[in-house]
This record gives structure tokens, C-alpha cells and sequence, in this order.
């Protein structure tokens, strides 16, 4: 690829969960050319559910170290549980030779930092690596699709997000597709930090309520601080017009741009049904909105093109 | 009786039920906590409106190298798992967004050149709202990781009859350490495609944590076969359902309970409250007639480390910082 082969990158992110994130990038993967996507919510993955995924390549994935205290060689000395931050170490392990109860550690809390497995006097503490998940690359008909499935309970879903978008820039740069559509996680923490970091622009996805603008004002913070570009759409807008409109105007204070409304229609859940996207599903009142939403995106990728080297906070 | 209202999908209507849900056993006359642990986008607030008597900053502990007494012989950097020390033949440098506070590197430190010291991730806020006890946890804006703060917001909860603690959504750490020591899950999902999806793995999530609970089904649009069927398999009862109806999501629109909002909705939260009132485990049966006694016999019987952790819950709320005083620093 030529040096100047630049990838798009634009992030559907919201705070609040449920507000519409899937439903609109499948939406954008329909209508935008030759794109690849990238599934970063790990944890619940959506997207794969709309896009009939045909899996072409499956890894398996380790965030990292699970201790486990083999109880034959436990001294029941409690060295571990006194070291441990994560309240992961349970004195309820199986007896042995020596003593009559051993301790034993909770997978679900251990966080694998290998400090009670440095400072067993027995060594009787291993480490292994977790299983924490997969990672697939997938074909669909809107192009390369990248997902992810972290095993219920494991932590470092961030380090499956990075990967997941890592690989589905790999895909964009080698196919020359010049646009990467990120189904974002709903939180402002690791996965969605993992999930916006360098991006292009940041999509919001919010709806007419007092929660969706509270974890709006949240997730818009967070863009700034990383000095990414956002846009804003309120889907269901029609709930709660007065507060729609209370929504936009404080997202323009808080330095966004209102990149279109999409209004409240039953057909976005029926096209969900069908595994179809809104769009693909009708020319309904809510697939009119979501293409004119796509065209002010469209025109927001050109603007920031041409001024490559313009500071990401729009404040 | 602790109760963790979680749900694989985001926006089902966790704080929905956990709100309407709290409001209803206060005026059953129960003693209630609500404990709003989704840190990253609490929203419980915004339809409790308590009043806030204090407001708690929580920290973690993140390493500080004394250049004066670091020798550059990288064992720090060798024993932390997380890549945050970056040790350099002239200087020690710690990420501190990278640490996970385990203090493995203060541990191994030959010349005490480590020490610990407070980072501020967010804040815990206690209040009241009318008869519901009121707890909440605000992740800082561009922190990381939220599970010390939502570790915080649990051991800042009064002893109640009954503490709700509204989950974060998915299966991830945060639900993980928000479920921790409840009695019960309360998974509220939507009867749509993706509803269903993720309320499988909330299913499989419970499973693995022994966790016995229920579901809730919002937005229900009768007769979610699917939805049923899967439940049944999974021995998890259908507790109630809430009509998929606009004058529901108008009344949340405006920051109104459901059960204030629309006469209807109260009958409904009164029988998720009856059919939970029979889901407590036998141990507690007695707690609503005398609080203390009843959770001490319950706390007696669980491990050393959980009972400590119930200390901590009814100390004064200033316990709740640093999130990593916890036993470690006694």
C-alpha cells in the first residue's frame, strides 16, 4: 500500500447501553463502500447476530495469568491470602497429608498478577495462561467482519478490543478498504477507552432520556480527553422531543456536531428479526433517517481529510 | 437479602427495575439499599433523586519510586504482569493506567525504593431517597478500570433487609465483582434477537457464578416462546413482565418511576416483590424482624475473607476510601 492509503475510522460509542449502537453500524456497513467491521463489544457481541457471519479464521485469546494453588503442596501457611488484593484467595481448598483445609483461589477474581505465586514458601501456586475467549474474521455480505467472544466472567475485555480492532486494520490496509466501522461497547471503561483511542471520529448514539444524556455528557468527556472528532445522533428522538432537542444543544456546547436524528419505528426491531439492517429491511421512516445520517458522516470523512493534521478536539 | 439486577445487553431496563423494585419494598416496609454499581454510567440518580449526605473520593494504590534509593535492578518490572514499571538502566517508570495495584512491586523492591500511593479513580455518594437508602459509584472520566470503585460501592452498602445492586451491563469484570456475595440475580432482558443472545450468556454468567436467579422481561410483547423456552431450560422463572407500551417509555423519558408515573405498574412491581420475598435463602428468612442477628448467623457461615468483607460493610461509609484499604493494610 502507498503511504498516503489512509483508513477511516469512526467508533459507534454511546455510555448508555441499548441506545441503537448495532442497529445503526449495521445500518452504515450497508451503505458505506467496500468497508470492514470490527465487533469491539466483546462481552455481548450483537453485530455477528444481523450480519450472518461466515467464519473464516478462529483463535483463541488469553487476557493474561489465572493462579491456581495445587492443595497437595498447600501448608495452609496463608501467606497468599494475606498478599492478595484481589480477595481472591478462599481458605476453603481440599485437605491434604498435612493439614486439614488448604486455600484456594477464585478464578472469577484473580486478576493473574503472579504476587502469590512469587511469595509461596512451598511453591505450590502456579500460573497459567486464562482462557478467556476467541476471536474470529469473518465474510458478510457487507465485507471482512472482525468479532470477538470473551468468556462470561474474564476480565482484560480491553486487551480482546485492541486485538479486535488491530486485526480488522490489518484487513482494511491489505484489502485497500478505506473505511473501518467500530460496533462499540456501552461504558466509558477499558473496552471503550480500547475502543476509541486513534480513531477518526466518534459516533454517539444516544436517545431522549435522562440516562441517555447523562452517560452521553460522559462518553463526549471521554472523546475530548482523547481528542477525538464526535458527532452525535438521538435515536427514538420522537420519545421525548423537547429533551432531543435539550440533547443537541448540549452536545454542541460540549464541543460535537448533531450528525442527524433517527425516529422511534417498529421496523428497526423487525428488520432485527429477519437478520436483516434497517436499511436492507425497508424505506421506512427510520431507514430514510439513518441514510440521511450516513450522508453527513460521509461529508465529515472528507472534512477530515483534508485537514490531515488538524488537532482532534473540536472545542 | 442482596440482589444483583444485571443483564448481557445494555439498556433492557436494569435501572428500570432496579429503581421501581427499591421504591416498592421500602413501601412494603422493608429496609432497602439501592446500590448503584454500573460506575461507568450510573444512572440510578436520575430517577431516585436522593439526597446526597456525603460524598466519598476512592482511590487505588499505584507505585511512586524514590529515584534515591532505586538501584535500576528491575524486579519491579519483572514480577508486574500488567507492563505498567518500565525499568531504564538511569530511571524506574511507572504507568499507572496499566497497574492493577497488586503491590507485587513495593513487595519485591530490595531497597524499599517503592512505596504506594493514592490514585483517585472516582467517587462513592451516599444519600437518601425518602425511605430507599441510596449508594452510588462514579468511575472518573478516562480511568480504566472501575472494579476497585464498584468493591467500594458494595462495602459502602448499609445492612439492609434487602440491597439491590444495579449491575453494569455484559459479563465482564464489573458484573463479576458487582455479583459477588449476592443471593440472587435478577436478569432483566427484552424479548428481541439480540435481548435473547445476551441473556444466554447472563444465563451461562450466573451459572458459572452459582448464582440462582430470575428474569424480567421488558418491552414484553407476548407470547416470547423463544424467550420462555430458554428460561425454562435454564431453571431461571420468568418473574415479571413490563408491557411494551409508549406511555412506559415516556414516563422514563421524563425521569419518572414507573410505579409514580402510571397507577398499573405498582401491582406489577408488588408481585416481582412477593415472588422474590420466596426466593430468599432460608438463613434470612427472619432478617426483616431482626436485621442485625440474622446477618451475623448468615455472615457466620460463609468463609473468613467474606466475613471480613462484612465488616467493612457496616463500618462508618468513610471506609469507603482508599478502595484498596480493604484487609491488606492492617
Amino acid at each position: 500500500m502507498s503511504d498516503d492509503f489512509q483508513v477511516t475510522e469512526l467508533a459507534m460509542l454511546s455510555g448508555k447501553g441499548g441506545t441503537g449502537k448495532t442497529s445503526v453500524t449495521a445500518s452504515l456497513a450497508a451503505l458505506a463502500e467496500k468497508p470492514v467491521l470490527a465487533d469491539c463489544d466483546v462481552d455481548a457481541s450483537n453485530l455477528p447476530l444481523v450480519m450472518s457471519p461466515r467464519v473464516r479464521r478462529r483463535e483463541a485469546f488469553s487476557g493474561g495469568l489465572r493462579a491456581r494453588i495445587k492443595s497437595g503442596h498447600c501448608v495452609a501457611c496463608g501467606k497468599c491470602e494475606e498478599l492478595c488484593r484481589f480477595d481472591a484467595i478462599f481458605f476453603d481448598g481440599p485437605g491434604n497429608g498435612r493439614v486439614s483445609r488448604t486455600f484456594r483461589v477464585d478464578e472469577f477474581a484473580c486478576e493473574g498478577c503472579g504476587v502469590c505465586a512469587e511469595f509461596c514458601a512451598e511453591d505450590a501456586i502456579e500460573l497459567s495462561a486464562a482462557d478467556s475467549g476467541e476471536w474470529y474474521v469473518s465474510d458478510t455480505r457487507f465485507g471482512p467482519l472482525v468479532h470477538a467472544r470473551l468468556r462470561p466472567g474474564q476480565g482484560n475485555s480491553g486487551k480482546l478490543t485492541s486485538m479486535v480492532r488491530e486485526k480488522a486494520m490489518e484487513i482494511a490496509r491489505s484489502a485497500g478498504r478505506k473505511l473501518l466501522l467500530i460496533d462499540g461497547p456501552p461504558g466509558v471503561g477499558c473496552p471503550v477507552i480500547a475502543s476509541l483511542t486513534g480513531v477518526s471520529l466518534m459516533l454517539a448514539v444516544t436517545e431522549p432520556t435522562p440516562s441517555g444524556e447523562h452517560d452521553l455528557e460522559r462518553i463526549l468527556a471521554l472523546a475530548r480527553h482523547f481528542r477525538i472528532p464526535a458527532m452525535v445522533c438521538v435515536n427514538k428522538y420522537d420519545l421525548n422531543p423537547g429533551l432531543t432537542d435539550q440533547i443537541e444543544r448540549r452536545a454542541c456546547e460540549l464541543g460535537a456536531t448533531v450528525a442527524g436524528r433517527i425516529p422511534y419505528d417498529p421496523a428497526v426491531t423487525d428488520a432485527q428479526r429477519k437478520c436483516q439492517t434497517v436499511v436492507e429491511h425497508g424505506r421506512g421512516p427510520a431507514a430514510q433517517a439513518i441514510i440521511r445520517l450516513w450522508n453527513n458522516l460521509s461529508r465529515s470523512f472528507s472534512n477530515l481529510q483534508s485537514e490531515p493534521s488538524r488537532p482532534a478536539s473540536v472545542r | 437479602m442482596k440482589l444483583a439486577v444485571a443483564s448481557g445487553k445494555g439498556g433492557t431496563g436494569k435501572t428500570t427495575v432496579a429503581t421501581n423494585l427499591a421504591v416498592t419494598l421500602a413501601r412494603h416496609g422493608q429496609s432497602v439499599v439501592y446500590a448503584d454499581c454500573d460506575v461507568e454510567a450510573p444512572n440510578g440518580h436520575l430517577f431516585l433523586k436522593p439526597e446526597i449526605s456525603r460524598e466519598t473520593p476512592v482511590s487505588r494504590l499505584v507505585p511512586k519510586v524514590n529515584p534515591e534509593r532505586c538501584i535500576h535492578c528491575g524486579a519491579c518490572a519483572r514480577i508486574c504482569r500488567f507492563n505498567a514499571i518500565l525499568s531504564l538502566p538511569d530511571r524506574t517508570l511507572v504507568y499507572e493506567e496499566l497497574c492493577h495495584s497488586c503491590g507485587g512491586c513495593a513487595l519485591v523492591c530490595p531497597t524499599g525504593a517503592i512505596t504506594e500511593a493514592p490514585h483517585p479513580i472516582g467517587i462513592v455518594r451516599i444519600g437518601a431517597a425518602g425511605p430507599v437508602q441510596f449508594v452510588s459509584g462514579e468511575l472518573n472520566v478516562g480511568e480504566a478500570n472501575g472494579t476497585p470503585l464498584v468493591r467500594s460501592v458494595r462495602q459502602s452498602a448499609p445492612t439492609a433487609d434487602w440491597t439491590i445492586l444495579d449491575a453494569p451491563p455484559g459479563t465482564a469484570c464489573l458484573m463479576i465483582e458487582t455479583a459477588r456475595e449476592c443471593d440472587y440475580a435478577l436478569l432483566v432482558t427484552e424479548p428481541t434477537p439480540f435481548g435473547l443472545h445476551d441473556l444466554r450468556l447472563a444465563l451461562q454468567v450466573a451459572r458459572e457464578l452459582k448464582l440462582k436467579c430470575g428474569v424480567v422481561v421488558n418491552r414484553a410483547t407476548p407470547p416470547m416462546i423463544e424467550l420462555k423456552q430458554l428460561c425454562d431450560a435454564a431453571q431461571a422463572p420468568v418473574l415479571a413482565e413490563i408491557p411494551d407500551r409508549m406511555d412506559i417509555a415516556k414516563a422514563y423519558s421524563e425521569g419518572r418511576l414507573a410505579v409514580d408515573a402510571l397507577p398499573d405498574m405498582q401491582p406489577i412491581f408488588d408481585r416481582l416483590r412477593a415472588r422474590l420475598a420466596l426466593m430468599r435463602p432460608a438463613n434470612q428468612q427472619s432478617l426483616s424482624s431482626n436485621s442485625k442477628q440474622a446477618a451475623g448467623a448468615s455472615g457466620e457461615k460463609i468463609s473468613a475473607r467474606h466475613s471480613r468483607i462484612g465488616e467493612a460493610a457496616t463500618a462508618p461509609p468513610n471506609s469507603a476510601a482508599p478502595a484498596q484499604r480493604s484487609p491488606h493494610e492492617r
